[in-house]
C-alpha cells in the first residue's frame, strides 16, 4: 500500500517536474513583457506598458514584423502555387523514374537550406545579384522547402480518386476548368496544410536571412531577435520579452484558424 | 438522343494488355444496352472508349452519324455515371447535379431551377442541400444519375451503377433505373458482371470475354440459346448442365445414358462425332421412376433455392443438376431421372451452338 502511494507521489512529481519545464518558459514569455524589470525569473507583472512603448520605438522592430510577413507570405504564396502544379502533374501523368526523382529532391532540399550549402548559396546569391534582396530569398526559401512540399501534395492527391476529373471532364470542362472547380476544392485541406508549415518555417528561418541580408531595413523579426542587446552588451530582457510575445502571437493565431477551419492537427500527416 | 456504332475497335493499353479486340457493335437509338462479362474482360474500356476517356488504338466510335474517335470526352455530347459515382465533395446536391449546366455557361437562377425539377423527380427534394458525403448508397446514386439526367446528353454511359448498393435495394434501383430508361428514351449503355441484372433490365445485350463479344441478342435470345458454352455456362442463376457426349446414331450418348437429338440440332450432327449437350437445370423434368430418355442416377446434393430445389445427380460419375418444385423433391441416395426437354436442350460442336 505504502509502495503504491508512494509510485503515485514519485509518478506526479516526475510529470510536474516535466510539465514545469516546459510551461515556465512559457509563463516568463506572458509575464516579462507586462513586468517593469524582468529578470529569468518568473515573476506577478506589475501590468506596465512601458515595454511594448520602447517595442515600438524601436526603429527596427516592428518593421522588422512586416519584414517576416513578406518572406513568410510571399514564400507561402510560391510554394503552394509550385508545389500544387508540380504535385498534381506528377500524381496524374505516369513518367518514367518519377518515383526516383521525387526522393532525389528530397534528399537534395535537406542539403540546400541546410549549413552545408551555406557558402555555395551566398555566392551564388552574389553572382545573381539577388544578395540583400527579399525577393532573393524568397526564391531561396521556396526552393528548399518546395521538394518536401510537393512530396506531401502529391501523396496528398494520389489518394484523391480521378473519377471526380474524369467526370467532369466527360461533362465537357477543360482542363483550368476542372483544376479550379474540382481539384483545388478538393485538396484544399492539403493546400492549406502546406501553406501553415510554409509559413511557419519561413517565420521562424534564422539562418539564411542572416545570411543573406545585410541591410539591417530588410531584416525579418527573427534575426532582430538576435541585435536586441543593451549598451552594455547583456540581454535585453524587457526588450526580447515583448518582442518575442509580438513575434509568437500571429503563429499561434494562424494555428488555431486553421486548426479550427479544417479541423487537423499538426501532428506531422496530413488529414484526409 | 443517337444511335452508337462501333467499328473494328481496338484498345491496347501500354504495358500491352490488349483489352478490346477489333469490337464490332451497333446500339440503336432509344436502346437500353447491357454489357455483360466476367471482371477484368473489358467492359470498363469499352465504356470509357465510347466517353473519349481512353484513346482508341484502332477503329472507330460513331455516335448519331458523327465519328468522334478524335473527339475530346466533352465534345461528345454523352454523360457517364461511373461506378464510384464521382460526386464532387465539396459541392451540394443541387450544385451536383446542376454542374453540367455549369460548364455549359447556364445562368445561375436557371440551373438550379432545372436541378430542383430533376431532383425533384428523382425524389430528392429534401435532400438537396446535403453533401454527398451525408447521403445513403441508394441516395447518392439518384444523385448521379439526375446529374446526367440534368446534361441532356445524346447517350448515358453506366458503369455498374448498382454493384455498391446492398442486396434489397440493387432489386429496387433496378426497377426504377429501367423504369426511368423507358421514359427518358435515351440510348443508355449499361455495364455489368451481374448476369441476373442484365437479364432482367436490358433491351439488347452483349456477353464479352477478355475483349471479344461471344453474342448479341435479346435477353431471351441469350438466355434460351447461347452461342457459345462460353456464354452458356455464364448466363442463368443456375449454370447451365454441359455433358461431354457422342452421336450414335439418330441418339446421344452422354454421361453413359442415351438421349434424344435437341430439336434445334436435328439433322445437323453426323454419326459418332463429339460434342456438349447443354441443357438448363430448369428445363429438366424429374421424376424419381425411369423415363426412356432420361439421365439417371443417384441423388448427391440437394439445395433449397426457396419456391423449388436444385437437386445434383451423380450419373456415372458425372453431376447433373435439375430444378424440382417444392414439395417433391428426392432425399440424397435416391435413385433420380432427370429427362431433358427435346425443345430447349442444345448441342455444342467445338464450343459452338449447332
Ligand atoms: N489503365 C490501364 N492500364 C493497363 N491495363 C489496364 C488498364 N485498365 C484496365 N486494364 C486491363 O484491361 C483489362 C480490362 O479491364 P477493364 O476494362 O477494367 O475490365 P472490366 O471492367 O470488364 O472488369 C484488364 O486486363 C485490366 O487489367
Ligand atoms: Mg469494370
Amino acid at each position: 500500500m505504502t509502495r503504491f502511494v508512494l509510485g503515485r507521489i514519485g509518478f506526479s512529481t516526475l510529470i510536474a517536474v516535466l510539465l514545469a519545464f516546459f510551461t515556465i518558459p512559457l509563463l516568463w514569455l506572458v509575464t516579462a513583457p507586462f513586468t517593469s524589470d524582468p529578470s529569468y525569473e518568473v515573476k506577478v507583472p506589475d501590468f506596465t506598458w512601458d515595454n511594448f512603448q520602447a517595442v515600438v520605438e524601436h526603429p527596427y522592430a516592428l518593421p522588422s514584423l512586416y519584414n517576416s510577413l513578406i518572406l513568410s507570405v510571399g514564400t507561402a504564396v510560391l510554394v503552394v502555387l509550385l508545389a500544387a502544379l508540380a504535385a498534381y502533374a506528377l500524381s496524374r501523368v505516369r513518367l518514367p523514374g518519377r518515383d526516383a526523382l521525387l526522393y532525389a529532391l528530397l534528399l537534395l532540399s535537406s542539403i540546400i537550406t541546410g549549413t552545408a550549402a551555406m557558402v555555395p548559396l551566398f555566392q551564388l546569391a552574389v553572382e545573381l545579384n539577388l544578395i540583400d534582396s527579399q525577393l532573393g530569398l524568397i526564391l531561396i526559401l521556396t526552393g528548399g522547402l518546395l521538394p518536401a512540399a510537393i512530396f506531401m501534395l502529391k501523396d496528398f492527391m494520389d489518394s484523391t480518386p480521378k473519377s471526380y476529373e474524369e467526370s467532369a471532364r466527360v461533362f465537357g470542362a477543360s482542363p483550368l476548368q476542372i483544376v479550379r472547380h474540382v481539384v483545388v476544392p478538393v485538396v484544399r485541406p492539403g493546400l492549406a496544410t502546406i501553406a501553415v508549415w510554409s509559413l511557419a518555417n519561413v517565420w521562424g528561418n534564422f539562418l539564411m536571412p542572416y545570411l543573406l541580408l545585410s541591410d539591417v531595413e530588410k531584416q525579418p523579426a527573427a534575426v532582430i531577435t538576435y541585435t536586441l542587446y543593451t549598451e552594455g552588451g547583456q540581454a535585453n530582457l524587457s526588450m526580447l520579452s515583448t518582442f518575442g510575445l509580438l513575434y509568437s502571437i500571429p503563429v499561434v493565431l494562424m494555428y488555431l484558424f486553421v486548426s479550427k477551419k479544417y479541423g487537423f492537427r499538426f501532428h506531422g500527416g496530413i488529414k484526409r | 438522343m443517337a444511335a452508337i456504332e462501333l467499328r473494328g475497335l481496338t484498345k491496347v493499353y501500354p504495358g500491352g494488355v490488349k483489352a478490346l479486340d477489333s469490337l464490332d457493335l451497333d446500339i440503336p437509338d432509344g436502346e437500353f444496352f447491357a454489357l455483360l462479362g466476367p471482371s477484368g474482360c473489358g467492359k470498363t474500356t469499352l465504356l470509357r472508349t465510347i466517353a473519349g476517356l481512353e484513346t482508341a488504338t484502332g477503329g472507330a466510335v460513331v455516335i448519331g452519324d458523327r465519328d468522334v474517335t478524335g473527339v475530346q470526352p466533352g465534345g461528345r455530347d454523352v454523360a457517364m455515371v461511373f461506378q464510384d459515382y464521382a460526386l464532387f465533395p465539396h459541392m451540394d446536391v443541387t450544385d451536383n447535379i446542376a454542374y453540367p449546366l455549369r460548364i455549359k455557361k447556364v445562368a445561375k437562377g436557371a440551373r438550379r431551377e432545372k436541378a430542383e425539377e430533376v431532383g425533384a423527380r428523382l425524389g430528392l427534394e429534401r435532400l438537396m442541400d446535403r453533401r454527398p458525403g451525408q447521403l445513403s448508397g441508394g441516395q447518392q446514386q439518384r444523385v448521379a444519375l439526375a446529374r446526367v439526367m440534368a446534361t441532356q446528353a445524346q447517350a448515358f454511359l453506366f458503369d455498374e451503377p448498382l454493384s455498391n448498393l446492398d442486396a434489397r435495394l440493387r432489386l429496387e434501383a433496378r426497377t426504377f433505373l429501367k423504369k426511368l430508361q423507358r421514359e427518358l428514351g435515351v440510348t443508355t449503355v449499361f455495364v455489368t458482371h451481374d448476369q441476373a441484372e442484365a437479364l432482367a433490365m436490358a433491351d439488347r445485350m452483349a456477353v464479352m470475354e477478355a475483349g471479344h463479344i461471344r453474342q448479341i441478342g435479346t435477353p431471351a435470345e441469350v438466355f434460351q440459346r447461347p452461342a457459345n458454352t462460353f456464354v452458356a455456362g455464364f448466363i442463368g442463376s443456375t449454370p447451365m448442365n454441359l455433358l461431354d457426349g457422342a452421336v450414335r446414331g439418330d441418339t446421344l450418348e452422354v454421361a453413359g445414358c442415351k438421349v434424344s437429338v435437341p430439336a434445334s440440332a436435328e439433322g445437323r450432327l453426323t454419326g459418332g462425332e463429339k460434342i456438349v449437350y447443354g441443357v438448363r437445370p430448369e428445363y429438366m423434368a424429374y421424376s424419381a421412376g425411369p423415363a426412356e430418355g432420361a439421365l439417371s442416377g443417384k441423388v448427391a446434393i440437394v439445395e433449397n433455392l426457396g419456391a423449388s430445389h436444385l437437386v445434383t445427380l451423380d450419373v456415372n460419375d458425372v453431376l447433373v443438376q435439375a430444378v424440382v418444385p417444392e414439395g417433391s423433391e428426392p432425399a440424397v441416395g435416391d435413385d433420380g431421372h432427370a429427362l431433358p426437354r427435346r425443345d430447349r436442350a442444345l448441342v455444342y460442336r467445338d464450343g459452338e451452338l449447332v
